[in-house]
């Protein structure tokens, strides 16, 4: 536990809506360590965008309520932290965020290179580097030297011409190994990447996750990767996490996850990827309304396994080396 | 260059319209009865023999065909000759020229009251939307938008004007002061206020609305999120990202009214009295002085088209989208 870069525990979110409270992500727990690559996986709806912003603190906030929980990281609770602070210190520094989808990320007047430099001003490396105090003008033109460095890095050419551009002069592709750059830049510890890839073309997809993954392990940055996309998981995370309805419910290492999934659901999620033999299957039911969520483990109205006991919520139990499950009824049986 | 290629192309593009308004209009004032000769003959007592109408008909080549008085019109207008006000005995640019600063200092002052009290009102409205700032905001506004000018007009000089005798009732100046300088500039903004609040409100309340609305929907979008994603403090937030996409509308929106406030300039100068181009339009109707009316709505149409052309290019500046 001591080694966790950043550690979720127990965290409630419920968001007001004019049929009442939905309630977003119950209880949610979930560890990352320095470095790993973490995928965040689910149904669309299930929290998993939610949790990702309720990391980074940017939830909207007219609406979402916090009910409970902790996000700890770097010896705080990032919940209690006062807003300023949050958006000083720990945004776009030390947890850097990059978007759903590219092309509306940016804004539209400005050029790429404004935005680029707009981040750089407030948080640069180099503003913590003693040798460039008192010296903007230098720093500036280093934190330039790197800009450009760091678009060479993301494959993106001509670097200089890019930087005059506008957001809409640029492709899909481009403007997401942008939004890459523009995270990695502050040289963050910890990269929320909130489905990056689900706007782009399935060509550029695989190029994107490939290049954003070679950047995180040569400089050891965790990356929370929210997708639907099972194959995307694989491609890229050392572990996954799956989440249903607002609740995790497994947490393995990326091949325990595809070969011995010990919750039902895992398991159904893994049986409706399409395949030959197969054709596509979905899951029975639907996902609970989350105004009134069943009590206990939220996909017991959709389980074939579930009885009384699946009421309550089951505590997490350790199947594996890293690998846990919440389920009173887990899988044991693995199917070749 | 991409924004000097986009003010040719609205300028030349502006020429047919100002064509088809004169032609328009002039046609549509033949249809009225009577004409300038009447209505002399009508202000200095009627007495005048058909002879003498007949030959002042001809003098001022209002005995032509409607088509040739058309083209006699559009070859003065070319040579930017506005032809001869009968009524005011000067020639009709003259009388324009006279009138025309009052009425572009009523609608300047208006229009910026409007919209920069419309912005500020709207962006408090937009950050504690639904709050009681947010009801007590779009409720004002909704009175101001509903209040008919003319009455607001008035009840502002019976209150400011009459009761508490705070501000001039009407007028642009103290006639016979005299002032001169700084002095007098203070003592025309004095006159000014009560005319340009009664002129700019209905206008702040859309304005009001506009940017509220606008700003509500630029809060919602991706790049603000990202904005906040990447740490920047809120403010900075709202002022360089939001308020930036979020005037857009408002810019278009000066565009489209320029042309409403200059009506509205009609009623606001007859209730204070202002020596404007509204009165003057009306003045002429009313004493069919046509030469001076289609010199209105030419230097009207001009200035509209002149709004508007600024108003393009302001865009242009704001959206860098926009191509030509």
């Amino acid at each position: 536990m001591e080694s966790d870069l950043i550690t979720v525990r127990d965290l409630r979110v419920a968001f007001a809506s004019d049929a009442g409270l939905a309630k977003v992500l119950d209880g949610v727990s979930c560890s990352i360590r320095p470095g790993e690559i973490r995928g965040l996986v689910g149904e669309s709806g299930c929290g998993k965008t939610t949790l990702a912003r309720a990391i980074l603190g940017i939830l909207p906030q007219n609406s979402a309520r916090i009910q409970g929980g902790q996000v700890l990281f770097g010896g705080r609770d990032l919940l209690t932290v006062a807003e300023g602070t949050l958006a000083r210190e720990v945004r776009g520094r030390e947890i850097a965020y990059i978007p759903q989808d590219p092309s509306t990320a940016f804004n539209p007047v400005f050029t790429i290179g404004t935005q680029i430099a707009d981040l750089m001003h407030w948080k640069s490396p180099l503003l913590r580097d003693p040798s460039f105090k008192g010296n903007a003008r230098a720093r500036r033109e280093a934190d330039l030297a790197r800009v450009v460095e760091w678009l060479r890095l993301v494959q993106l050419p001509n670097p200089e011409a890019l930087l005059r551009k506008y957001p809409h002069e640029v492709s899909g592709g481009q403007r997401q190994r942008l939004m890459i750059a523009m995270a990695l830049l502050p040289e963050p510890k910890l990269v929320i990447a909130d489905e990056p890839t689900t706007a782009l073309d399935v060509t550029v997809q695989a190029q994107i996750l490939k290049l954003l993954k070679g950047l995180a392990r040569e400089r050891n940055v965790a990356v929370l990767f929210t997708t639907h996309d099972l194959g995307a998981a694989y491609e890229i995370c050392d572990r996954i996490t799956v989440m249903y309805a607002g609740q995790e419910v497994e947490e393995a290492p990326v091949a325990e996850f595809f070969n011995r999934p010990s919750h039902p659901y895992t398991r159904k999620l893994l049986d409706s990827l399409p395949s030959a033999e197969t054709g596509l299957r979905g899951i029975p039911g639907e996902i609970p309304r989350l105004i009134d969520p069943p009590p206990g483990c939220r996909f017991n109205p959709r389980c074939e396994r579930a009885t009384a006991i699946c009421q309550q919520r089951p505590a997490p139990e350790q199947v594996g080396p890293g690998h846990s499950v919440r389920c009173h009824h887990r899988l044991t049986e693995f199917a070749a | 260059m991409r924004v000097l290629a986009l003010a040719g192309r609205r300028l030349l593009s502006s020429l047919p319209t100002l064509l088809l308004i004169l032609v328009g209009i002039f046609l549509l004032l033949q249809l009225a009865p009577g004409d300038a000769v009447d209505a002399l003959i009508a202000q200095t007592g009627g007495g005048a023999d058909t002879r003498a109408a007949a030959e002042m008909r001809a003098q001022m080549g209002l005995d032509l065909s409607v088509p040739a008085q058309l083209a006699n019109y559009m070859w003065r207008l070319v040579r930017l000759d506005l032809g001869f006000s009968s009524i005011y005995g000067k020639p009709v640019s003259t009388v324009i020229f006279e009138r025309l600063p009052a009425t572009l200092l009523l609608m300047l002052s208006a229009l910026s009251f409007a919209f920069f009290f419309g912005l500020v009102l709207g962006v408090l409205a937009a950050r504690r939307v639904n709050g009681w700032p947010d009801t007590l905001i779009s409720t004002l506004g909704l009175v101001f938008y509903a209040t008919p000018s003319f009455w607001f007009g008035l009840m502002a000089i019976v209150l400011f004007s009459v009761h508490l005798q705070w501000l001039p009732a009407g007028g642009l100046e103290e006639i016979g002061a005299g002032y001169t300088g700084l002095r007098r500039t203070l003592d025309i903004a004095a006159h000014l206020v009560l005319p340009t609040l009664t002129l700019g409100l209905i206008f702040l309340a859309i304005y009001l609305r506009i940017m509220r609305a606008s700003m509500l929907e630029v809060l919602s979008l991706d790049f603000v999120r990202t904005a906040r994603a990447k740490g920047l403090d809120e403010t900075r937030v709202v002022v360089r990202h939001v308020l930036r996409n979020a005037l857009l509308p408002m810019v278009t929106l000066i565009g489209l009214q320029a042309g409403t406030m200059l009506g509205g300039s009609v009623v606001v100068e007859s209730v204070f009295s202002l020596p404007g181009l509204g009165r003057l339009a009306y003045e002429s109707v009313v004493q069919r002085d046509l030469n001076t009316l289609l010199g209105i709505v030419f230097v009207s149409a001009v200035l509209v088209i002149c709004v508007n052309f600024v108003v393009d290019l302001l865009y242009a500046r704001l959206d860098p989208r926009i191509t030509p």
